[in-house]
C-alpha cells in the first residue's frame, strides 16, 4: 500500500513541459486535464494510504471505545447524587458484561473526625509477602502484568538506605539470616507531591488523609508516577487483566473497581473497607502482627499509643512529604513521666 | 476575509507545486508519517505496554524528544535578538525561517505530548479542571501553546503583508517580537521546572537545569537552523548570506561552552560530594551494577560535541562552511542525545527505592517517534514551500506565477529587506 502511493508520488512528479511538446499552452486543455487525473490519483492513493494506517482502529474492544456518556461524565467532585448513581449503574453494568457477577459498588465516603495511619513494626516483619497477594486479591489488581501495591524490600543490616534493599529475594523460607525487611506501599503523605503535579487534578487527598484517584478522570500522563518519592504508584500500561472467578464484587468508587488502561492506580488504605471500620486486607493476613492501623485523631487508638510510645521513623523525612506511614520497633521510650518522677524522688 | 481564505488557498495549492526531487521528498515524509500513524493505532488499541516503559522508568522516548524539540523552538528566537535588538539586518528573513521552524518543533512537542497519554481520549478534562497554578504541566500547556500562537502571528502576518503587497504595520510586529523572546525563554524555563521540581529524583531536582537547558538549546537550535538554510540553499537557487550562518556561528560556539561550563559544574557538584544522589549520573556515565545501557550513547554525545565544539572554535569552519556543516550536525545529534535520553532516563535508574531497570524503546515506539519527526518536517517543508515566492513577490494577490515543475525559491536579489511602515 505504502509503496503504491510512492509510486504515485513519483510517476506524478514528471513536469508537463518534460513529457511532450505540449509546453507553451498551445495543447489547449490537455495538461489541466492531466494534472487534475494526476491530483485525483495522488489524493486517492494517500487517502487509501492513511485508511490503512489506521486499520488496527478496528481491533479497539467495544468497551474501550469513548462514548459520550463516558464523555461527559464528570469530575468525582463536581458529581450531584444522581450523577454519581448514574456512573455507578454504567460502571456496575460494565463489570457484570465483563465478570458476569453483578457488583456491590458504591461510593464511600469518609467518616467525620477520622484521619488514618498506618505504623509497621520492623522487628515482628518476616518478609512472607502475604500482604503483597492479599492486597492484590482486595483491590482487583490486573494479574497479568501483575500489579502489585506493596515492595517488601530485603534489607542489609546496619543501613536504612533503600538503594541497598534487595526487592527480589526469592528463598525458600524467610526471614533469612542478616537482613530485616521494609515493606513501602502509599504513603498517604500529608504533602503529597503526586496531587501536586496532576494536571487535571485526577488524583487529590480526602478528608480522612488518603491520597485518591479518579480513574474515569486521569489522562495517563503519568506524572503523579514520577513526582511520588516512594515509588508508591502504578500504571496500567495494558489493560488489566482479571480471570472472571477472581473478582473481588465489593467495590467502591475511589479505589478497588476495575480500572481502565492507560490510567494509574495505587493503594488506598482500602478506603471501601476502612471506611466502615474494617481493617486494610495487608493488615489482616499479616502473620507476626507488624501492622497496625487506625484512627490518629483518637488518642486511645492503638497507632497514638504508638506514636507516642515506640521509636518511630518516616522513610525519606528530608523530602518533606510527611508521611502517614510510620515504621516503628518494639522496643519502647523509657516511659517519661515516671522515669522523670523517679530521678527527681 | 474573503481575500484572506483566498490567500490560504493559494498557499494549499502552491504547497504541492514543485519538481520530482520536491515531490519524492513530501511523499518519503508522508509514508512516514502514516507509517508512525499506524504505530499509534496500535498503541491506541494495544496501550502504552507497545512500548518500552515500565513503572521504574515510567517516560522514556516521547518525554525526551518532547525535552529536546522545545529547545529547539525556544531557539528560533536566537536569530530575532540580533535583528531587532542588534539591528542585523543580514538576518531578517531569516528570522522568518527560524519562527516557522518553531512552529514546526512546537507541534511535534504537542504531537510527542498527545502519544504519551495513557487516555488521549480523555484530554478535555484538561480544560474542565485545569490545575493551575499548582501544577507545572498546566504551565507548559499555557507557554507551549501561547508561542504556537505568537509564532504562528509573526511570520504569518508577514507574509500576508508580503501578499498583499503592504508593508507591514509596526505596532503588529515589534510587540509580538519582544513578547516572544521573553516567551521563548520561559518555555525552556517552565520544561525544565517540570523535572527540577520534583523532589522525589534527585537527578532533575538542581537549580542547573534551567539554565542548562537554555544554553544546550541555543546551540542546538541555531545548529538545526545552520543545517536547514544550507539545505535551501543547496535545494533552490535562493543564496542565503555566508555572513547570515556566520552570525548562527558564534551564537552555537557560545551557547556550547556555557553548556560544557554548566556539565561541568554539574558533574563536580555529582561526583565530589558522592553522596547516594550521585546514583543516577554514575548509571548515565559510568554504568551501575553492571546495568550499562546508556554510557555508550552518553559517552558519543559527548565526544560529538566536543569535537564539534573544537570544529567551531577553529577558524577553519569560518572559511569552510562544509565543516561548518558537519559541527552543526554532531553538535544537533550530541545535544539530542545528551537532552533526550540522557536527561530522562536516569532520572528514572535507579528508582525511588533503588531498583535498577533498564529501558529500550521498542520498534513500535521507535516508528511512531519517527512519524512525528516525519510530521514535523513535513510541515516546515511545507511552510517554506509557501513562504518562499511570497516573500520574493512571486505569489501576491494579483500575481501567481508558476515556474513549470521547477521550485521556484527566489534569488537572493529578490529578497529585499522588509520594510515597516
Ligand atoms: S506515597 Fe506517593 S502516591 Fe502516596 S501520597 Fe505520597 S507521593 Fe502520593
Ligand atoms: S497520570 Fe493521571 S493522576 Fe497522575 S498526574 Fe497524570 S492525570 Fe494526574
Amino acid at each position: 500500500m505504502n509503496q503504491n502511493t510512492k509510486q504515485n508520488q513519483e510517476s506524478s512528479s514528471n513536469t508537463p513541459a518534460s513529457v511532450g511538446g505540449c509546453s507553451g499552452g498551445s495543447c489547449g486543455d490537455k495538461p489541466t486535464r492531466r494534472s487534475f487525473l494526476r491530483t485525483s490519483a495522488v489524493a486517492a492513493g494517500g487517502l487509501a494510504a492513511a485508511m490503512a494506517a489506521l486499520k488496527p482502529l478496528m481491533e479497539l474492544e467495544s468497551e474501550d471505545r469513548p462514548t459520550v456518556e463516558k464523555f461527559l461524565q464528570k469530575h468525582y467532585k463536581e458529581m450531584d447524587g444522581d450523577e454519581m448513581q448514574t456512573a455507578l449503574t454504567r460502571i456496575s453494568k460494565e463489570v457484570e458484561k465483563r465478570f458476569d457477577q453483578r457488583p456491590d459498588i458504591r461510593d464511600i465516603k469518609p467518616m467525620d473526625g477520622v484521619e488514618f495511619v498506618y505504623a509497621l513494626n520492623l522487628t515482628r516483619c518476616i518478609g512472607c509477602r502475604k500482604c503483597v497477594h492479599a492486597c492484590v486479591a482486595e483491590n482487583n489488581q490486573s494479574r497479568s502484568p501483575e500489579i502489585q501495591y506493596i515492595r517488601v524490600l530485603e534489607m542489609p543490616r546496619g543501613t536504612t538506605n533503600v538503594e541497598k534493599g534487595n526487592h527480589h529475594y526469592d528463598h525458600p523460607t524467610v526471614p533469612s539470616d542478616d537482613h530485616y525487611y521494609m515493606p513501602v506501599q502509599c504513603h498517604q503523605c500529608a504533602n503529597p507531591p503526586c496531587v501536586k503535579v496532576c494536571p487535571v487534578e485526577a488524583t487529590w487527598q480526602e478528608a480522612d488523609g488518603i491520597t485518591v484517584i479518579d480513574y474515569d478522570w486521569c489522562i495517563g500522563c503519568r506524572y503523579c508516577e514520577a513526582a511520588c518519592p516512594y515509588w508508591a504508584r502504578r500504571f496500567n500500561f495494558t489493560k488489566p487483566k482479571l480471570p472472571k472467578k477472581d473478582l473481588n464484587p465489593k467495590m467502591s468508587y475511589l479505589s478497588n473497581r476495575p480500572r481502565p488502561k492507560g490510567v494509574v492506580e495505587k493503594c488506598t488504605f482500602c478506603l471501601h473497607r476502612t471506611r466502615e471500620g474494617k481493617m486494610p486486607a495487608c493488615l489482616e493476613v499479616c502473620p507476626t502482627g507488624a501492622r497496625k492501623f487506625g484512627n490518629v485523631l483518637d488518642p486511645e487508638s492503638e497507632v497514638s499509643q504508638i506514636l507516642k510510645n515506640n521509636r518511630v521513623f518516616v522513610l525519606k523525612e528530608e523530602v518533606g512529604t510527611l508521611p502517614r506511614f510510620f515504621y516503628y520497633f518494639d522496643e519502647r521510650y523509657p516511659a517519661s513521666d515516671e522515669a522523670k518522677a523517679d530521678k527527681t524522688a | 476575509m474573503k481575500a484572506y481564505l483566498k490567500f490560504l488557498y493559494r498557499c494549499f495549492k502552491r504547497s504541492f507545486v514543485g519538481g520530482w526531487k520536491y515531490h519524492l521528498w513530501l511523499g518519503f515524509l508522508f509514508v512516514i508519517a502514516l507509517v508512525g500513524l499506524n504505530a499509534y493505532c496500535r498503541q491506541y488499541v494495544y496501550g502504552l505496554g507497545t512500548t518500552g516503559m515500565t513503572d521504574q522508568v515510567s517516560w522514556g522516548v516521547y518525554i525526551a524528544n518532547f525535552t529536546f524539540l522545545v529547545g529547539v523552538a525556544a531557539s528560533a528566537v536566537m536569530l530575532v535578538i540580533p535583528v531587532y535588538i542588534y539591528k542585523r539586518e543580514e538576518l531578517h528573513h531569516l528570522v522568518i525561517f527560524g519562527e516557522l521552524l518553531a512552529v514546526a518543533a512546537i507541534i511535534m512537542c504537542l504531537l510527542f505530548i498527545v502519544v504519551d497519554l495513557g487516555r488521549p481520549d480523555q484530554m478535555h478534562h484538561m480544560m474542565l479542571r485545569f490545575h493551575f497554578p499548582v501544577s507545572i504541566l498546566t504551565w507548559d500547556v499555557i507557554a507551549l501553546n501561547g508561542y504556537l500562537l505568537l509564532n504562528l502571528h509573526i511570520p504569518g502576518y508577514l507574509i500576508y503583508c508580503a501578499y498583499n503587497k503592504r508593508k507591514p504595520h509596526k505596532n503588529f510586529v515589534i510587540p509580538f517580537v519582544f513578547i516572544a523572546i521573553a516567551w521563548a525563554i520561559s518555555i525552556h524555563t517552565v520544561t525544565a521546572f517540570l523535572y527540577s521540581g520534583l523532589g522525589a529524583r534527585p537527578f532533575w531536582n538542581s537549580a542547573v537545569i534551567a539554565p542548562r537547558f537554555l544554553a544546550s538549546a541555543f546551540a542546538a537550535g541555531p545548529a538545526l537552523l545552520i543545517i536547514t538554510l544550507q539545505m535551501i540553499r543547496h535545494f533552490t537557487h535562493w543564496r542565503v548570506e555566508r555572513q547570515a550562518l556566520l552570525t548562527l556561528r558564534s551564537i552555537v560556539t557560545v551557547a556550547m561552552f556555557i553548556n560544557m561550563f554548566l556539565l561541568g559544574c554539574e558533574w563536580f557538584t555529582e561526583f565530589y560530594t558522592d553522596s547516594t544522589h550521585v546514583a543516577s549520573a554514575k548509571y548515565l556515565y559510568l554504568g551501575l551494577d553492571g546495568k550499562s545501557a546508556l554510557v555508550p550513547w552518553i559517552r558519543t554525545s559527548f565526544a560529538l560535541n566536543m569535537i564539534a565544539l573544537m570544529l567551531l572554535v577553529l577558524p577553519i569552519s569560518r572559511r569552510r562552511l562544509r565543516v561548518l556543516n558537519i559541527a552543526c550536525i554532531m553538535l544537533f545529534i550530541g545535544i539530542w542525545i545528551e537532552k533526550g535520553m540522557g536527561l530522562i532516563i536516569p532520572g528514572f535508574i535507579p528508582t525511588p527505592l533503588g531498583e535498577i531497570v533498564e529501558y529500550t524503546p521498542t520498534l513500535n515506539e521507535t516508528l511512531i517517534s519517527l512519524g512525528i519527526w516525519a510530521c514535523g518536517i513535513l510541515i516546515y517543508t511545507i511552510l517554506v514551500r509557501i513562504t518562499v515566492p511570497v516573500l520574493s513577490g512571486r505569489l501576491t494577490k494579483d500575481a501567481e506565477s508558476f515556474d513549470g515543475g521547477r521550485l521556484d525559491f527566489a534569488k537572493e536579489e529578490d529578497l529585499t529587506a522588509i520594510n515597516y511602515q
